[in-house]
């Protein structure tokens, strides 16, 4: 909502200069998003009248001009524009005027001497793009002070309002709003009843009555369509960035700007039969005044006539029955259409229109028939034109209920004592009106209020004239408890921690990927697809957290980084059957070196154990099984499953060779993935008694296949149970000279301690045999020679 | 006795031209072992008379005390010299970088939450999560936001299907958490939210924190305290002006939009701010009756306040990051700045 404050000071004149102005109705939540100056500033010019024009000795393109800037004296100067002529009155800056960025002195140009300088609208500092000077009309005074002239001395605002205040999408609604804030008296224009001069009415039927509560349409006869709109409305309609288009269409413009009241007038004429207000058929076809041809639904309402829809109620006004040049009668429609029944619809055909923004949010009912007589008395003024009797077909309007509203629980919401003549004071501010039951009141809301339904409504209104920032900042009250701190559980940033104590980054990257990384990664998962998405490569919402991750890496690597490890958190997302899945994941990537190159350290890449170490640390102090797996996005010899107990986490492995040439990389990503809640949980420690006895510690070196895994034979001597075992662990692995070439050794530090007593060397040898003896029965283990 | 006087003097001397630890037990055999100059004088007592032995005798002792202590001399100052070559052996340039694996760093938006959750809970607020695909009814029908509403038009939505969409805000989590727990309730909702907008100040996904408190005696002037406080602590300014605006959320009656002084020009008008001196960083108000109605909240016992800002756009002002889009390019060299 732009408009000039100079036209909104003609409706209500507070003593605030603009930049009090503009805070007050920002502080009161008409947001004031832009406050500018109609024009740059600058003095000294007037209006001039050029009397004679002469060609300049020296120069084709300047003129030697003789202007009468009003005190008597003719002032001589020189002017290049090539507009200038004998008889124009223009912006005549004289000798000492200041304009934007420099000032007016005696000059010679080309030897001849200028006496000052006439002015194009963008010397000026005027929105305006028109070359040359700018020419004014012929009945401009001369002499008078260019700023009084065109009403230069003037500011724009741009209120930004927000859905509910479609009280103040007018000048009279802003108006009333500064009134109340101001307490300064309100002086809105009188609007008289049209004399009624012709005899042609339109006859109108209303289907749709529940969306068209209220039609009030009236027939003008013998207008002058091409009246020429008189300057101080086209001053008003252009400082609200209204396009004048032609008189009648200017006058409807000006009513909605000046009321709130969408109209429209359609060319007489071109009507054929009854107007009916109904709901389109569906399919219905429909040029609206723009050109754009739409195609209907049947939850939107039309105006339509005999050969059907002439204007898309309360949104835009058909091509057809539009007014134009030759148009000498018009039937001019106001309406109030109920806000539920316009909503949306203009956003469905990518319409935006100042009617549409009105109906959507409520349009003062009470005041519709009185916009249609102010336009009336506005196109008989300016168009003449003789009018016909309103008909108006009424239906069920909204009602405006009475609400409650005690002060002792306005009061309690806002945390100040508001008693009832301070809320009493605060409602007659706002013109509302109410009635005092006991403590309470009874306040029934204005028609052009359509925000206010609920007592909190109403406090809202009292706290925005008492002031928000008039409410104290309070400590809050509250009965004190601590917050559940449970142990069982660790909090996210925990493994956060974890991961950048292991030289890990956090990135964080979009939900929705390309699918084409998908494909790639998770090849087989059916991603789940944006209907809207903002880009092709951002059309699906992801199911693994590695496209992203590979993403970085390779956006890293263009920009010179060796080495990247980087982690990131977040959702990835499943389609159900019923819904999706949207589980919370963990995943890393490491690239490059294992340490950052260093003086003490051999460099080397990462392989597969450094990326299952961060792995075994994050699961730490539970340790999770790996078990060997086939991933399609991973190295099918270097990729595993992470299980905790009976739950699988996820996978860890190097990248596969064939996406590692796709995505031409120079060597191998190590990722993993995880799912993030098991990961949280983590045992309460519980003590149990150590042992005072010295442990004995054995080494069993035994050969296997190359292809039995290690784990395996770990888990078979665990699951023994052998009392007194209380460590085991591998602490080699050998292949090459001395063992076959499809076999490895493997060596296992075995320790034995027992709380009670020492272990004797048969119990020991005794043990070992018993492992042994498993080893070779199992893995066909051969003890190493 | 001249003899005594000339072994002592033969052994001070050979000790003192000894370098290693193994030469010295050898001479030390030499003059004190089994058969040692000082031990073969010793056996030669015998060939004395009663009355000459003990003064004889005495003499060599005191003679083998002399070897003795100057042998402890030099074992003392072979082995600090000893020493000393280790040490200088072992010396290292300390200014060397430390070996192994370095540190990495956590992502700012991360860092951000973390402050901002790390004041809410000292006022025991919990932290509370939802789904981010979420439903129409939880993201606009429970937040009093019904089909049609011009504030929809407010939200550029992403839909995945007729009913579910990419949640536009974390407030539906007010709604999923009231619905399983019953007041008094203090929650904040971090997470990821999504509109269709993009552009130099918007990007598709961003953060926010939903607050929620819902007590018997919540006002608008604790929330204007709590929110306050919130801004000062987080800025770690206690001179840090704000104000609260009337706006309109259909979710919250009253409604505010809460302004701080511009951090970056302290108010007095930059680019920043528009030349304002204000920023706006959050959404506010006083729970909607309609909202606790859709979660039978009694909304005449209970009150509630709610709150919801962009993480994001603290982070560019506590951390003077000029340009959002930075927060998503996951370029390491921005990213370790911040580590």
């Amino acid at each position: 909502m732009k408009f000039s404050e100079r036209w909104l000071r003609s409706l209500v004149n507070p003593a605030l200069d603009s930049t009090a102005l503009s805070h007050l109705l920002t502080m009161a939540g008409l947001e004031v998003e832009a406050l500018e100056p109609v024009a740059a500033e600058f003095n000294g010019v007037v209006v001039g009248r050029v009397v004679a024009v002469a060609p300049h000795p020296d120069a084709d393109r300047l003129r030697v001009c003789q202007v009468d800037a009003g005190g008597g004296e003719t002032l001589q100067i020189v002017c290049g524009a090539p507009n200038v002529h004998e008889g124009a009155r223009v912006p005549c800056a004289k000798i000492g005027a200041k304009l934007p960025g420099f000032e007016i002195k005696h000059a010679k140009l080309r030897g001849v001497a200028s006496a000052g300088m006439l002015c194009s609208a963008r010397e000026l500092g005027l929105n305006d793009n028109i070359d040359g000077l700018l020419l004014l009309p012929a009945d401009a005074p001369v002499g008078l002070d260019i700023r009084d002239y065109l009403h230069l001395d003037d500011t724009l605002y741009t209120l930004k309002l927000t859905p509910n205040r479609s009280d103040c999408l007018s000048l009279a609604g802003v108006a009333r709003e500064v009134a109340a804030l101001t307490e300064t008296p309100l002086d809105l224009p009188q609007i008289a009843a049209t004399p009624v001069t012709s005899t042609r009415t339109q006859s109108v039927e209303v289907a749709a009555t529940s969306a068209c509560p209220l039609y009030c349409g009236r027939v003008i006869e013998q207008v002058n369509a091409t009246a020429t709109t008189p300057d101080w409305m086209l001053e008003r309609l252009l400082r609200s960035d209204v396009r004048p288009i032609s008189a009648l269409v200017d006058i409807t413009n000006y009513v909605l700007l000046e009321l709130g009241q969408p109209l429209h007038a359609f060319d007489a004429a071109k009507l054929s039969g009854t107007v009916r207000v109904r709901m389109a058929q569906p399919a219905e076809n429909l040029r609206l005044l723009n050109e754009q041809a739409v195609v209907l639904d049947d939850d939107m309402l039309v105006i339509a006539d005999d050969t059907g829809a002439q204007a898309l109620a309360g949104i835009l006004g058909g091509a057809a029955s539009a007014v134009d040049d030759t148009t000498t009668t018009v039937f001019l429609e106001a309406a109030f259409f109920d806000p539920a029944a316009i909503a949306g619809r203009a956003r469905r055909l990518g319409l935006s229109t100042d009617a549409s923004h009105r109906f959507e949010r409520g349009v003062d009912f009470a005041a519709t028939r009185s916009a249609l007589e102010r336009a009336s008395q506005l196109i008989l003024e300016i168009c003449d034109g003789a009018a016909g009797a309103i008909t108006e077909i009424s239906g069920a309007l909204p009602q405006r209920q009475p609400i409650a509203l005690r002060p002792a629980r306005a009061s309690k919401v806002l945390g100040i004592t508001l008693d009832a003549q301070h809320v009493a004071r605060l409602l007659s501010r706002l013109h509302i009106s109410f009635s005092v039951e006991g403590e309470n009141f009874r306040v029934t809301p204005p028609s052009y209020r359509f925000d206010l339904s609920i007592e909190e409504d109403l406090i809202e209104e009292l706290a925005r004239l008492y002031g928000y920032d008039n409410i104290p900042a309070q400590a809050p009250r509250a009965n004190l408890t601590m917050l559940a701190q449970p142990e069982q559980q660790r909090d996210v940033d925990a493994l956060r921690a974890q991961l950048v104590a292991r030289d890990y980054q956090e990135v964080i990257t979009y939900s929705f990927v390309d699918a084409a990384w998908e494909a790639s990664f998770a090849p087989g998962t059916q991603a789940v697809a944006l209907k809207n998405p903002i880009a092709s490569q951002m059309g699906v919402m992801r199911s693994t957290l590695m496209g992203g991750l590979m993403d970085v890496l390779r956006s890293n690597l263009n920009r010179r980084q060796e080495r990247v490890r980087i982690f990131e958190t977040g959702r990835c997302y499943h389609a159900l059957a019923d819904g999706f899945d949207q589980p919370q994941r963990l995943a890393g990537l490491i690239y490059g070196g294992a340490v950052a190159e260093q003086w003490g350290t051999a460099v080397r890449g990462v392989d597969y154990f450094d990326l299952k170490a961060d792995v075994e640390a994050l699961c730490w102090p539970l340790s999770a099984r790996f078990v060997k797996a086939e991933h399609p996005a991973l190295h099918p010899g270097q990729s595993a499953q992470v299980w905790l107990g009976e739950t699988c986490l996820g996978w860890l492995g190097a990248l596969h060779p064939r996406l590692v040439q796709q995505y031409d990389l120079p060597s191998a990503p190590m990722w993993f993935e995880l799912a993030l809640v098991p990961l949280l949980a983590r045992p309460v420690p519980r003590h149990a008694a150590q042992s005072r006895l010295q442990p004995v510690r054995r080494d069993l070196a035994v050969v296997v296949d190359a292809s039995v895994n290690a784990q395996d034979l770990l888990e078979a001597m665990q699951l023994a149970a052998i009392p007194g075992l209380a460590e085991l662990a591998l602490f080699d692995v050998y292949r090459g000279k001395g063992i076959d070439s499809d076999k490895k050794s493997l060596a296992f530090r075995v320790l034995l301690q027992d709380t009670q007593k020492t272990f004797t060397d048969s119990e020991v040898d005794a043990v070992m045999a018993q492992l042994t003896e498993l080893l070779k029965q199992k893995f066909n283990a051969q003890l190493r020679s | 006795m001249q003899n005594l006087d000339h072994i002592v003097a033969e052994a001070l001397a050979e000790f003192a031209a000894i370098n290693q630890m193994a030469e010295l037990e050898q001479a030390k055999a030499r003059y004190l072992g089994k058969t040692g100059l000082l031990t073969e004088q010793m056996k030669q007592l015998g060939k004395l008379s009663a009355e000459q032995r003990p003064a004889a005798g005495a003499l060599i002792n005191q003679a083998k005390e002399q070897i003795q202590q100057a042998l402890e001399a030099c074992r003392d100052a072979l082995r600090q010299a000893e020493l000393d070559s280790q040490l200088a052996a072992d010396t290292l340039d300390v200014t060397l970088p430390g070996r192994g694996q370095g540190s990495g760093g956590l992502h700012p938006v991360t860092r951000t939450l973390a402050r901002i959750q790390a004041l809410f809970a000292s006022l025991g607020f919990e932290v509370a999560e939802g789904p981010e695909i979420e439903t129409d009814f939880y993201n606009f029908t429970a937040l009093n936001i019904p089909e049609n509403h011009p504030a929809r038009a407010m939200h550029d939505t992403f839909y995945v299907d007729d009913k579910h969409l990419l949640r536009t805000h974390t407030s539906p989590v007010q709604i999923r958490y009231m619905q399983e727990h019953v007041p008094p309730l203090k929650i904040i909702a971090p997470g990821r939210v999504y509109r269709c907008d993009s552009d130099v100040t918007h990007t598709p996904m961003f953060h926010q924190v939903e607050g929620l408190w819902v007590d018997e005696d919540v006002s608008f002037a604790a929330l204007k305290g709590v929110l306050a406080d919130f801004m000062q602590r987080f800025f770690e300014r206690d001179d840090l002006k704000v104000r609260f605006r009337p706006s309109f959320f259909p979710f919250t009656e009253p409604s505010a939009e809460m302004d701080i002084a511009c951090v970056m020009c302290g108010g007095d008008g930059c680019r920043v701010c528009g030349h304002t001196g204000w920023l706006e960083v959050l959404g506010c108000g006083m729970v909607h009756p309609n909202v606790l109605g859709h979660v039978n909240v009694d909304s005449e016992k209970y009150l509630g306040f709610a709150f919801g800002m962009g993480v994001e756009r603290l982070a560019m002002l506590r951390y003077s990051v000029d340009d959002l889009r930075l927060f998503f390019a996951n370029d390491l060299r921005f990213l370790k700045q911040f580590n």
